[in-house]
C-alpha cells in the first residue's frame, strides 16, 4: 500500500533532511513515526501526500510513484488520503460543518451526497451537536476532531496525522488518540507522527523511530530477533529512545 | 459555479480588501489613462499641425492654365501626394486679407502670384520626403519659387519623434508600475486566503480549481477597476475642457481596449500570483 525505498531528501540550504529511508506500511496498519524535532517525521509525511518529492529513492503510495506522479495524479491521490495537522488548519470563518463540507465541495462531490457524508463524519468524531459552531467556539480537542472529520469525510485508505495531539492537554490527547484507534479499527491505516513518548509506550502499535533523518529503530524489523531472544509476546516493543 | 460562489464569498468576507483592490487597480489605470489622454492630445495636436505641411509652388506670371493643369495632374500622381490645389491670384489675395484681419488693406490686387498647393499623404510628411517633392516641383519651368517651411517641417518632425519616444517610454513605465501595483494587490488577496488554498490542495482540489476563483476575482476587479479608471479619466478630461483647454477624449474603441486591458491585467496578475503561491506551498 505504502512503500518508501532508499529515500533521501536534501534541501539546498538546510542540507540533508532524510537519508536511507526504507519501510512499508500494510493496509489497515497503525504506525507511529517518532523522533525528536527536526528528525524528519514531517518530511516523511509530506512525501506520503506528495507535498515533497525525494531527492533520491522512491515513494510509492497506492500505486502512485513520486518519480512519475503529475499534478492531476497527486490531486487524485490526496482525495483518497486524510491529512491532519497539529494546528488543525480549520477555516475560522466557517462552521465545523462547513469546514468538513468544504473538503468535498472543492473536489466536486455531488451536492446530493455531501450532506449525508458530512453528517456521518461528524457523528464518527462525536461532534454532530457542534456542527454549527465556529472553530473559535470549540476547544482544542474539538477543533482537532473537526479536522479529523474533514480528513475522514472522503473515506481515505490512510490517515496521515502530523503531531495531532501536539497542541492538546492530557485529556484531549487521550480522546483524540482513542478516536484514531477507532478509525484504525474500522480498517483505515493510520500513520501518526508524534514525539509524545508516553502515547507510544502505552500502545502496542508499530513504531518507527527517526533521528537526524535516519531510521534508528523499526519495531516491525526488530520483532523476530527480539521475540527469539526474549520469548515473544510484547517483548519486541522496545521502548523508543528518550531524546 | 462553486468558483463563482467562492469568489463572492471571499468578497463578502473581506469587503474592505476587495474594495481596496478595485480602487488600487482603478488608480493605477487612472494614472495610465491620464498619461494616455496627454499622449493622444499631443498626437492629435501634432497631426493637426502636420496636416498643414504642404509644398507651395509659385507660378511665373502669364503661365498658361493648360500647362498648370497638366503639371497638377502629373504632380497628383506622385505617390507621396494626396491632393493638388490651384490658388489663383484672386484667391491668394482673399486668403491673405482674411489672415491679416485689420491689416488687410496693405495688399493690393496683383501683388500675390498664383500658386499650386501640394498636400502630402499622412505618414509621408518627413523633411526628406517634403524636400524631395519640392525639388521635383521646382523642375517645372513655370515654377518661380517653391516654399515649404523647411525649418519648421524639420522641427515638427523632431518634436514628433521626441513625443513618440518619450510617450512610448513613459507609457511603458506607467504600464509597468500599474502591472506591479495590481500584481501586489492581487497577491494580498491571495495571501489573505493562503490557508484556504493550502487546505484545498491537501484535500485534492486540482490546481485549476484552486486558481479559478482567483482568476474570476482578478477579472472582476480588473473590469471594475478599468471602468472606474475610465470614469475618473472622463471627469479629469471634462474638468480640463471646462477650465483650461480643449482636449480630445478616447474614442469608444480605445475605451473598450482600456477596460479590456484592466480585465486582462487582473486575470494575468491573479494567474501569476496564485501560481507563485501554489509553487511555494
Amino acid at each position: 500500500m505504502i512503500r518508501l525505498h532508499e529515500v533521501a531528501k536534501e534541501y539546498p540550504r538546510a542540507g540533508l533532511a532524510l537519508s536511507h529511508i526504507s519501510f512499508a506500511v500494510r493496509k489497515g496498519e497503525f504506525v507511529f513515526l517518532t523522533g525528536p524535532s527536526g528528525s524528519g517525521k514531517t518530511t516523511i509525511l509530506k512525501m506520503l501526500y506528495m507535498g515533497e518529492r525525494p531527492s533520491s529513492g522512491e515513494v510509492l503510495v497506492s500505486g502512485v510513484s513520486s518519480r512519475t506522479a503529475g499534478g492531476r495524479q497527486i490531486s487524485q491521490l490526496r482525495r483518497r488520503l486524510g491529512i491532519v495537522f497539529q494546528d488543525f488548519r480549520l477555516l475560522e470563518d466557517r462552521t465545523a460543518e462547513a469546514n468538513v463540507r468544504f473538503a468535498l465541495e472543492v473536489i466536486g462531490v455531488p451536492k446530493s451526497v455531501i450532506g449525508a457524508k458530512v453528517n456521518r463524519a461528524l457523528t464518527q468524531v462525536g461532534l454532530v451537536s457542534k456542527a454549527t459552531s465556529y472553530p473559535r467556539e470549540l476547544s482544542g480537542g474539538e477543533q482537532q476532531r473537526v479536522a479529523i472529520a474533514r480528513a475522514l469525510v472522503n473515506d481515505p485508505f490512510v490517515l496521515l496525522a502530523d503531531e495531532p495531539t501536539g497542541n492538546l492537554d492530557e485529556r484531549a490527547t487521550r480522546g483524540v488518540f482513542q478516536l484514531l484507534r477507532d478509525i484504525n479499527a474500522s480498517g483505515t491505516a493510520v500513520i501518526m507522527a508524534t514525539h509524545d513518548l508516553d502515547l507510544v509506550r502505552r500502545s502496542e502499535y508499530r513504531t518507527i523511530e527517526l533521528n537526524h533523518g535516519r531510521i534508528v529503530f523499526d519495531s516491525a524489523e526488530s520483532a523476530p530477533s527480539a521475540q527469539s531472544a526474549e520469548g515473544g509476546g510484547k517483548a519486541h516493543m522496545r521502548t523508543p529512545t528518550d531524546w | 459555479m462553486l468558483a463563482i460562489r467562492e469568489t463572492l464569498t471571499a468578497s463578502r468576507r473581506a469587503p474592505l480588501l476587495s474594495a481596496l483592490g478595485v480602487v488600487t487597480i482603478a488608480f493605477s489605470l487612472f494614472a495610465f489613462g491620464l498619461f494616455g489622454l496627454v499622449a493622444i492630445n499631443i498626437r492629435t495636436a501634432l497631426e493637426q499641425v502636420e496636416q498643414r505641411v504642404e509644398v507651395r509652388g509659385f507660378l511665373a506670371d502669364g503661365t498658361a492654365i493648360e500647362s498648370v493643369s497638366a503639371a497638377m495632374k502629373d504632380i497628383g500622381e506622385f505617390p507621396e501626394v494626396a491632393r493638388v490645389d490651384y490658388v489663383s491670384e484672386e484667391q491668394a489675395l482673399a486668403r491673405a486679407r482674411k489672415e491679416m484681419g485689420e491689416f488687410a488693406d496693405v495688399f493690393e490686387a496683383g501683388v500675390l502670384p498664383a500658386s499650386i498647393e501640394v498636400h502630402l499623404r499622412v505618414g509621408l510628411r518627413s523633411p526628406r520626403v517634403v524636400k524631395s517633392v519640392a525639388d521635383r516641383i521646382r523642375t517645372y519651368q513655370f515654377i518661380d519659387d517653391v516654399r515649404y517651411g523647411e525649418e519648421w517641417v524639420e522641427k515638427l518632425y523632431r518634436l514628433r519623434n521626441i513625443a513618440t519616444i518619450a510617450g512610448t517610454g513613459l507609457g511603458l513605465a506607467f504600464a509597468t508600475v500599474a502591472v506591479i501595483i495590481i500584481g501586489a494587490t492581487i497577491r494580498m488577496a491571495v495571501l489573505a486566503r493562503a490557508k484556504e488554498i493550502s487546505i484545498m490542495r491537501l484535500v485534492g482540489a486540482t490546481d485549476m480549481f484552486v486558481r479559478l476563483p482567483f482568476l474570476i476575482d482578478g477579472l472582476v476587479k480588473g473590469l471594475l477597476g478599468g471602468l472606474l479608471a475610465l470614469l475618473f479619466t472622463w471627469f479629469a478630461n471634462r474638468t480640463i475642457n471646462r477650465y483650461f483647454l480643449e482636449t480630445v477624449f478616447f474614442d469608444p474603441q480605445l475605451m473598450f481596449l482600456g477596460i479590456l486591458a484592466g480585465a486582462l491585467i487582473g486575470v494575468l496578475g491573479s494567474f501569476v500570483s496564485v501560481g507563485r503561491h501554489l509553487r511555494s506551498i
